[in-house]
C-alpha cells in the first residue's frame, strides 16, 4: 500500500491554516506534533459523554471513564509491546517519567560512589534529574562521549561498564543530532554488569516501532504530545517487578490502599505511581493517538520520514554555508539541526516564520551538547508523518531568501 | 509595515552587516562581558574614560543575532563622548521602549529602530544585552574596578 501523505494531512485541521497568506509549513514536530481528527474527536467525546472521575464513582459514567482510561493503558502497553498493562504508568510527560525513576528508584537504590552513565547527547530532561539524584546520594555521573559524526563512541565508554555502574540513561534518538542510538546493544552491555537501563523515548517512540521486550530495557519514558496525542500525558514503562519493588513517587489519593493518621499502605502497580486525579481525557486521547499511528503503521511512518530527511539532506546541502550536525541520513531520524553561514538561528527562525515556515531555533534543551558542538544555537527542522517534499522545498527556498535578506555574503565580519 | 519589517528595519540590518566600533581598546579603563544564555549571544565591551569621566572610546567584540549585534553597534556610537550617567539615561529610555512605554522619539536617534523589537518578547533580551553590559561597565567603573572577571546575564534583566 502506498503512503498517501496528502490524504493523511486531511486528518490534521491545524495544517490547513495559512500563515500571512502562505500555507503553514510546520517543521517542529520534534517539539510537539499536531493532532489528528480522531484524537480531537476522542477528547470531545470524553468531555461530552464520559467525564467523571476514575476508579471511584459508583455510577455509569464514572465506570465508563474508568474503562476508557484503563483501555488506553492497555493500548499503550500493546504499542510498545509491554508484557502487561500494569507496566504502564501514566505521567504528565517523559520528563516526569524520568524524574519518577530518579526519585523513586534512584533514592532507594543508588548510593555514594555508584555510577549513573548518561550520554553527551541527552536532553536536559534526561540529565538534570540525574544531577539531582547525584547531589542527593553522592553518586557519580559519567558520559558516553560522541564521535566526530555525532554518534555514541561506545568503545570509549567501555571502561564505565563495571560493577560500580547502577544505571544507564540514554536517548533512543537525539533531538538535536537526530542520531538513532544502538540501545539494544547498550542494554546488553549494561545487563552484563547488572546495571539497569532507562531509555528516553521522547523522540524515538513516535517515529520508530518500539518493542520493550525485544529491546530488553528496564524503563522507557515518552510523551504523548510528540506522537499525535494531547499535552499533559506521558508514559513510564517499567518492568513489573521493578515497579513493584519501588516506593511511591508522589503521595495522595488513588495511590493508596489504606490510610491511617500516621501511615498508609500503597495501591498496586501502576496506580501506586498515579497520585491524585490523573489526566483522564489526555490518557484516553493518547490511546486514540496510538490507534491512529498503528493504523498507518510505524514502519510506514519511519520510511516516509526517512525519505523526507534524505531529500532534505540533499537539498539543504546546496545552500551556501549549510552545516548540519549529526550523522548522515542512514543513521538518523527525521530531523536536521543546522547552522547557515554565520546567520544566527533566531534570525533564521524569525525570517522563516515570515515565510510561513515554523522551525525551532536555540539550544533545544541540550546546552551541554551545544557547548560540545562549539555552537551557541542551531536551527532545527523536524519532520513527521504529515510532512511533504514540497514543504522541504519551501524550507530551502525560505532559507535561500534569508541568506539574501541578511546579506550574509557581503557582510564584513570583524573578528577580534 | 508588518511587524516583521518593524523588527528588521534597514538601520538594524545596516548595523548588523557593518558593525561599528568593533575591536579592542588597548588602554581601556574598564572591560566587561555580557551574555544571553538563551541564545548564546556574548558581548565583550572595552571602554576608556577621559579625565572628565566621559567615554572617550568604546569597542565591542563577541557574536550574536542581528538584533543584539545591531543594538551593540548603535549603542557604541551613541554613548561615545557621553558620561556613564548620560549613557544610563539612554539605557533607561531603551528599557522603557522595550516594555512598550512612551519615549521621546527625537532623543532616541537610531535606537528608535529597535522599537519593533518590543512586539517580539523573546527578542527583547537580544536588544538589551548591550545595555545590561554597559550598566555593568558603569557599576564596575564607579566601584573603582576595571571589570576583570565581571559578567552579566540578560536573565537578570527584569
Amino acid at each position: 500500500m502506498s503512503y498517501e501523505v496528502e490524504k493523511l494531512r486531511q486528518d490534521f485541521p491545524l495544517l490547513r491554516q495559512t500563515m500571512r497568506g502562505k500555507p503553514l509549513v510546520y517543521l517542529d514536530s520534534a517539539a510537539t506534533s499536531q493532532k489528528p481528527r480522531p484524537v480531537l474527536d476522542t477528547l470531545q467525546a470524553y468531555y461530552e459523554r464520559w467525564n467523571a472521575n476514575v476508579h471511584r464513582g459508583i455510577y455509569e459514567i464514572s465506570d465508563l471513564a474508568t474503562q476508557h482510561y484503563e483501555a488506553a493503558r492497555a493500548t499503550v502497553a500493546r504499542f510498545i509491546h509491554a508484557a502487561e498493562p500494569a507496566e504502564i504508568v501514566f505521567t504528565r510527560n517523559a520528563t516526569e517519567a524520568i524524574n519518577l525513576v530518579a526519585r523513586a528508584w534512584g533514592d532507594a537504590n543508588v548510593k555514594a560512589g555508584d555510577v549513573i552513565l548518561l550520554t553527551e547527547m541527552e536532553h536536559h530532561s534526561n540529565l538534570v534529574p540525574w544531577q539531582l539524584l547525584a547531589q542527593r546520594t553522592g553518586a557519580r555521573l559519567e558520559f558516553i562521549p560522541l564521535d566526530g559524526q555525532g554518534r555514541l563512541d561506545l568503545a570509549a565508554a567501555e571502561k564505565f561498564f563495571n560493577d560500580r555502574l547502577k544505571l544507564v540513561a540514554v536517548t533512543q534518538m537525539s533531538n538535536v543530532l537526530g542520531t538513532i542510538n544502538p540501545v539494544a546493544s547498550i542494554i546488553r552491555h549494561a545487563h552484563a554488569v547488572s546495571a539497569l537501563v532507562l531509555v528516553d523515548g521522547a523522540q524515538g517512540c513516535a517515529h520508530i516501532a518500539t518493542d520493550v521486550q525485544r529491546m530488553d530495557c528496564d524503563f522507557l519514558a515518552f510523551s504523548g504530545h510528540k506522537m499525535c496525542g494531547p499535552t499533559g500525558i506521558g508514559v513510564l514503562y517499567g518492568r513489573k517487578w521493578l515497579l513493584e519493588a519501588m516506593p511511591p513517587f508522589l503521595g495522595g489519593g488513588e495511590m493508596i490502599s489504606v490510610v491511617d493518621w500516621r501511615e498508609s499502605t500503597w495501591n498496586h502497580t501502576p496506580w501506586k505511581f498515579e497520585a491524585g486525579t490523573p489526566a483522564i481525557a489526555q490518557a484516553i486521547g493518547l490511546g486514540a493517538a496510538v490507534e491512529y499511528l498503528e493504523k498507518i503503521g510505524l514502519d510506514a511512518i519511519h520510511a516516509h520520514e526517512d525519505a523526507l530527511v534524505r531529500y532534505a539532506w540533499e537539498q539543504l546541502h546546496d545552500l551556501p554555508g549549510f552545516h548540519p550536525y549529526g550523522p548522515p541520513p542512514d543513521e538518523r531520524g527525521g530531523l536536521v539541526a543546522f547552522t547557515l553561514d554565520d546567520l544566527h538561528a533566531h534570525d533564521i527562525a524569525q525570517f522563516l516564520d515570515q515565510q510561513g515556515v515554523a522551525i525551532r531555533a536555540g539550544h533545544h534543551c541540550a546546552m551541554p551538547l551545544h557547548k560540545k558542538l562549539g555552537v551557541a544555537a542551531t536551527a532545527r527542522a523536524s519532520f513527521y508523518l504529515y510532512n511533504t517534499t514540497a514543504e522541504v522545498d519551501a524550507l530551502v527556498a525560505a532559507l535561500r531568501k534569508a541568506l539574501k535578506f541578511f546579506g550574509i555574503e557581503t557582510k564584513t565580519v570583524v573578528t577580534v | 509595515m508588518s511587524e516583521f519589517d518593524d523588527l528588521y528595519q534597514a538601520i538594524i540590518l545596516d548595523h548588523y552587516r557593518k558593525p561599528r566600533n568593533r575591536g579592542t581598546v588597548p588602554d581601556a579603563s574598564v572591560r566587561v562581558d555580557g551574555k544571553n544564555p538563551l541564545c548564546g549571544d556574548e558581548v565583550h565591551l572595552e571602554l576608556r574614560l577621559d579625565e572628565n569621566g566621559r567615554i572617550e572610546d568604546i569597542k565591542s567584540s563577541g557574536h550574536g543575532c542581528s538584533i543584539s549585534q545591531a543594538s551593540i553597534s548603535i549603542m557604541t556610537e551613541l554613548v561615545k563622548g557621553r558620561t556613564f550617567d548620560e549613557g544610563k539615561q539612554v539605557c533607561e529610555s531603551v528599557r522603557t521602549m522595550m516594555r512598550g512605554g512612551e519615549v521621546d522619539e527625537e532623543a532616541m536617534g537610531e535606537l528608535i529602530a529597535l522599537k519593533g523589537v518590543s512586539k517580539f518578547p523573546v527578542r527583547i533580551k537580544c536588544a538589551m544585552l548591550s545595555w545590561t553590559t554597559f550598566e555593568l561597565a558603569m557599576a564596575e567603573f564607579k566601584a573603582g574596578r576595571d571589570g576583570a572577571g565581571a559578567m552579566v546575564s540578560t536573565e537578570d534583566e527584569k
